[in-house]
């Protein structure tokens, strides 16, 4: 033991000498392990999220019985089913608005709820009777309270005029939902003796044969481990997974060149530890102990600053779920223990994967080391080789996956290997570019300015790698926003159609506003939607109300479409469909879809698809009588206007001062359009923010990998030294060898980077989201990064070279004074 | 002490077998000093590190006092380093990392047998006391190899070895490390073998041994 602390302080000892070096190696743990950690930490809270609105009193975590078309039912089958010994439990669900905002109403039955509902929030038994007596009580989260601009015990009108029973905080209630009373919900909803589904509880005996209680009138619907929101947000998800997996990669490049160097550094004191008698397996051993307790010192450093990058980066990704899927996820961190365990866990593994091949070479190390240089050259030559035949079969992988895979995963798939692939190869293509340099050159400095870059080639490949994939991600992932924002806003343009918005806060007030309006001189018309929900295949669709105006035909904008479909859409037997719904139903143009109303099936035929960029639902668009006719309850609060631009300002002002509307409730177009170019941004702030993470990563991974090879490099400059070329002339040499492979590796990146944008575009997007992007190409936005890139290479080798060029004499002297 | 019989080593040089030892006998008693002489490439170096157990023999016997070093396994040769034998390095081989103090203790720290009067008798003798302190880099050549004699003589080995120790010093500052090791191998009783290109330092020594063609002549 104290052998083995003996041997432990001497290799300690190398770093105490290597400030630099311990700092790089601690810099690449600790980027990796945070990067990793954060990403996971708001992946595990997003999660935690949406188990808590899977559990809300019975979602689909518990089993259930629903109405075959996923209407309401008679609550005369709750009765018969209790009588028959069911532990059932009756719910009733709707929507309600408040100041123009939906919310989720929830009524539920608590003397019956079962207990096991998953981890849904329990009512004690002295809140039950406040909840049930009147007037009641409306459970909702704290997060709705705010929105809502409420305070506890404030009884809000919804949009029929009916008022809620007072609000109370429930702390585990997700946000957007209000919990009432089933007898106060009939009221609220105007649906009397009817429920949604009723919850089954751990059944005490064998209760009868549900046919023989209720017949086909309802059917059991098992609990399922994962909810629509999941199986939707898994895309979300995984692209930050990715993203997490990419940066800790990069990172563990600088944590490999770290540990190389110091191996390379450290190999004389390895002998001399050997020829002093420690033996083989003590110095392995000691060495694997002093790699994993620095990787767990980084690796707790590491989740300290994940929690951090996680708490700044969770508003941002909230938001984007909010925006692109409507999952609500608090923008408070909680972390469980597994996180930190995962976290350190991560932290050693890949410290000793870094480490791995450094780890070989010390075990495999013969005390008396013989230099040959020629063969470890040819051994270089080899692996070139073997890594390019690798990358091959690789990207015959990723072509597979590409004609084969048919699920999101398989996308990713087709994206990582096109990824490790290009990576492989670089030092090959690398090496061919150098080596045509090198054939081409005239004059003693160029020639050596070709073949030592060659030379310097596989120390610095990881780190050109480390760079190559930053970059290609950076530029797909730029050119897939800036095609979507392009995109979304010339959608945003043809679907914001009306000049001014308005949401009555009710039907009563909607009718008012509509009035008042028609003796306005300057409005020119009057476009009255609706929005309406329903379960088509048991996924929850919306129906969009379209009113019949000729400006809707000019600027709606369609991707496919039928003869004639606006006509076709007037009679309301006709239906667009969003593309996002089309690909999840499989309906094109011309197939007929039904849809559950509450006066019977509405057969729809399709006569066109359109694109509906960052809406979460399915969504038809149909005409908003109909809609009205099939769905009685919609309110018909929305109302669009078409008004000279030059009136806008006063008629928004006349309309609030009438109708004491607030800024919310009335905007005009210019308004609504900033406000989705906003949301549009923020939901891509977290992808831009790893972006820039990835980059800076790489670039240290660069700055290492051009530190190492500086210590390294010495005995190879001082010759030309020797015979007169001025250490600030041989500290341009190594500058511009250094930017011109990262200018060649910058090159390399950008068709890669188109292909992977393709790959974002034309696979993931589609499996993902249920929409394609036309695929545009960005050229001023591709010279801006691999600007960026020779910047950030720029900037690396900044410190080497200068250190070059103020190398005292002394230090060069010394490698012939070394010379054996 | 020390007896070597019919040891041979091959190596292989671009594809061919280079016999740089072909049966050597050597037989070395307790407290001799020997100087081992011959031309570049004679294989002295060779076999000094096989006499430590730094490589393995093809065949033949090494033996010292009642341990064949040639049966040993890779463990039982670090063991012997470590316990009964002291090296010394042309290039001193010091660790850069550790002070001079240190540097001195390192072997017989993890040897397990530090001991504290004989180490300070060492410093004394090899006039190390002003710079303990210091890191290998900051000494001279001379310096150097002064902390790597008293780190190899640090255990009171039975035999120590040198190649070529005097290789990067100047003349003057060779003649006063041989006889700083002189004196102390004297003072612990072990033997010593030492690879020179020397002749007028091997004459210093007991005995003078020329290895030619891969035998000693």
């Amino acid at each position: 033991m104290k052998r083995a602390l003996w041997v432990l302080a001497v290799l300690l000892s190398h770093w105490r000498r290597h400030g630099m070096q311990f700092a790089t190696l601690l810099i690449g743990l600790i980027a990796a392990t945070a990067l990793w950690s954060g990403v996971q930490a708001i992946n595990q809270q997003a999660r935690n999220a949406y188990d808590r609105a899977a559990a809300t009193f019975g979602g689909v975590r518990t089993a259930m019985l629903v109405a075959p078309n996923a209407a309401t039912f008679p609550q005369e089958l709750f009765v018969k089913l209790r009588r028959a010994g069911w532990p059932v439990s009756p719910v009733l669900e709707g929507r309600v608005q408040i100041n123009g905002r939906s919310l989720r109403l929830l009524g539920i039955e608590p003397v019956t709820l079962p207990v096991d509902v998953g981890n849904a929030p329990r009512l004690g038994a002295s809140d039950l009777s406040s909840f049930v007596a009147p007037p009641g009580q409306t459970l909702v989260a704290k997060e709705t309270l705010t929105d809502l601009q409420e305070t506890e015990g404030a009884a809000p009108q919804i949009s029929n005029g009916a008022k809620l029973p007072p609000l109370r905080v429930l702390p585990q209630l997700v946000p957007d939902v209000l919990v009432v009373d089933i007898g106060v919900a009939q009221k609220l909803l105007s649906k009397p003796d009817q429920v949604s589904r009723l919850l089954i509880g751990k059944p005490k005996g064998k209760p009868a044969p549900l046919a023989s209680v209720v017949g086909e009138q309802l059917q059991r619907v098992e609990p399922t481990a994962e909810t629509e929101l999941e199986r939707l947000t898994d895309s979300f998800h995984l692209n930050l997974t990715a993203f997490g997996l990419l940066s800790f990669f990069v990172g563990l490049f600088i944590v490999n060149s770290a540990v190389g160097l110091a191996f390379e550094q450290r190999l004389p004191m390895l002998r001399t530890l050997r020829a002093c008698g420690a033996s083989a397996r003590l110095v392995n051993t000691v060495l694997v102990i002093e790699l994993v307790a620095l990787a767990l010192v980084a690796g707790l450093i590491g989740l300290v600053c994940g929690y951090f990058i996680a708490a700044a980066l969770l508003p941002d990704v909230a938001a984007s779920l909010r925006g692109l899927y409507g999952a609500q996820i608090p923008g408070q961190l909680s972390l469980r223990p597994e996180w930190w365990l995962a976290g350190i866990g991560i932290s050693v593994a890949g410290a000793l994967v870094a480490a791995a091949t450094s780890l070989i070479k010390a075990i495999r190390m013969p005390v008396l080391a013989t230099a040959q240089p020629r063969a470890w050259q040819q051994r270089q030559r080899r692996w070139l080789i073997l890594q390019s035949l690798a990358a091959c079969a690789v990207f015959a992988v990723a072509v597979l996956l590409l004609y084969y895979g048919q699920s999101l995963i398989a996308g990713f798939g087709v994206l990582a290997a096109l990824m490790l692939g290009a990576a492989l190869i670089l030092p090959a293509f690398l090496d061919i570019i150098l080596l045509v340099g090198q054939r081409t050159a005239r004059g003693p400095i160029a020639l050596w300015f070709w073949a030592d870059s060659r030379q310097q080639l596989s120390g610095l490949s990881l780190a050109l790698m480390a760079l190559m994939l930053a970059l290609a991600v950076n530029v797909g992932v730029s050119t897939m926003v800036e095609t979507f924002s392009r995109t979304f806003i010339g959608w945003l343009n043809g679907r914001l159609a009306a000049d001014v918005y308005i949401s009555a806060s009710d039907n009563a007030q909607g009718v008012a506003i509509r009035n008042w309006l028609k003796e306005r001189s300057e409005v020119q018309a009057i476009l009255s939607g609706g929005r309406a929900e329903a379960q088509i295949q048991g996924q929850p669709v919306e129906l969009l109300g379209l009113p019949d105006h000729a400006l809707y035909r000019e600027r709606w904008p369609l991707l496919e479409t039928a003869p004639r479909a606006w006509t076709q859409l007037v009679p309301g037997n006709a239906a667009f469909i969003s593309e996002q719904l089309s690909r999840r139903l499989n309906v094109r143009v011309g197939d007929v879809i039904e849809v559950p109303a509450p006066g019977g099936a509405w057969e729809l035929d399709i006569v066109g698809i359109y694109a509906d960029y960052g809406n979460p639902k399915g969504q038809l668009a149909v005409n908003v009588a109909a809609l009205i006719r099939h769905f009685p309850q919609t309110p018909q609060t929305r109302i669009g206007l078409i008004v000279a631009h030059d009136k806008i300002p006063g008629l928004i002002a006349a309309l609030q001062k009438q109708f004491a509307l607030d800024d919310r409730s009335v905007a005009d177009q210019a308004t609504v359009k900033a406000e989705s170019i906003r949301i549009f941004n923020r939901t891509f702030a977290v992808t831009s923010a790893l972006n820039a993470f990835t980059l800076g990563v790489a670039g240290i991974a660069l700055l290492t990998s051009l530190l190492t090879l500086a210590n390294s490099r010495l005995p190879q400059l001082a010759p030309l030294w020797a015979v007169g070329l001025t250490r600030p002339r041989l500290a341009a040499i190594e500058l511009t060898k250094t930017l011109s492979v990262a200018l060649f590796t910058a090159l390399l990146a950008v068709p890669l980077g188109l292909l992977v944008a393709w790959c974002l575009i034309a696979i993931v997007n589609v499996k993902a989201f249920g929409w394609r992007l036309p695929f545009h190409v960005f050229p001023l936005q591709l010279i801006e990064l691999v600007a960026v890139a020779l910047l950030a290479s720029l900037l690396a080798a900044l410190l080497p070279m200068l250190r070059l060029a103020r190398m005292q004499p002394a230090n060069l002297v010394k490698v012939f004074a070394n010379e054996r | 002490m020390l007896s070597i019989r019919n040891l041979s080593k091959t190596f292989s040089s671009a594809g061919e077998p280079v016999h740089v030892l072909r049966g050597v006998d050597l037989d070395l008693k307790a407290g001799e000093r020997v100087a081992l002489t011959g031309e570049s490439g004679s294989g002295k170096s060779t076999l000094l590190h096989l006499i430590a157990g730094l490589d393995a023999a093809d065949s033949g016997t090494i033996r010292l006092e009642d341990t064949e070093v040639t049966k040993l396994s890779d463990a039982g040769r670090a063991e012997l380093r470590r316990d009964r034998i002291g090296l010394v390095f042309q290039q001193f081989n010091l660790i850069p990392s550790l002070s001079v103090a240190d540097n001195l203790a390192f072997q017989a720290r993890i040897a397990g047998r530090h001991d504290a009067a004989w180490s300070k008798e060492l410093i004394e003798r090899l006039g190390l006391g002003d710079l303990l302190k210091r890191y290998p880099e900051q000494l001279s050549g001379g310096q150097q190899q002064r902390v790597a004699i008293g780190r190899a003589l640090a255990t009171k080995p039975s035999l120590l070895l040198a190649d070529e120790p005097t290789g990067n010093l100047d003349e003057d500052t060779a003649e006063d490390v041989l006889a700083l090791t002189r004196d102390l191998v004297a003072r612990t009783g072990c033997g010593f073998l030492m690879v020179t290109h020397s002749l007028h330092l091997a004459a210093t020594l007991d005995r003078h041994l020329t290895l030619h063609a891969g035998r000693i002549a």
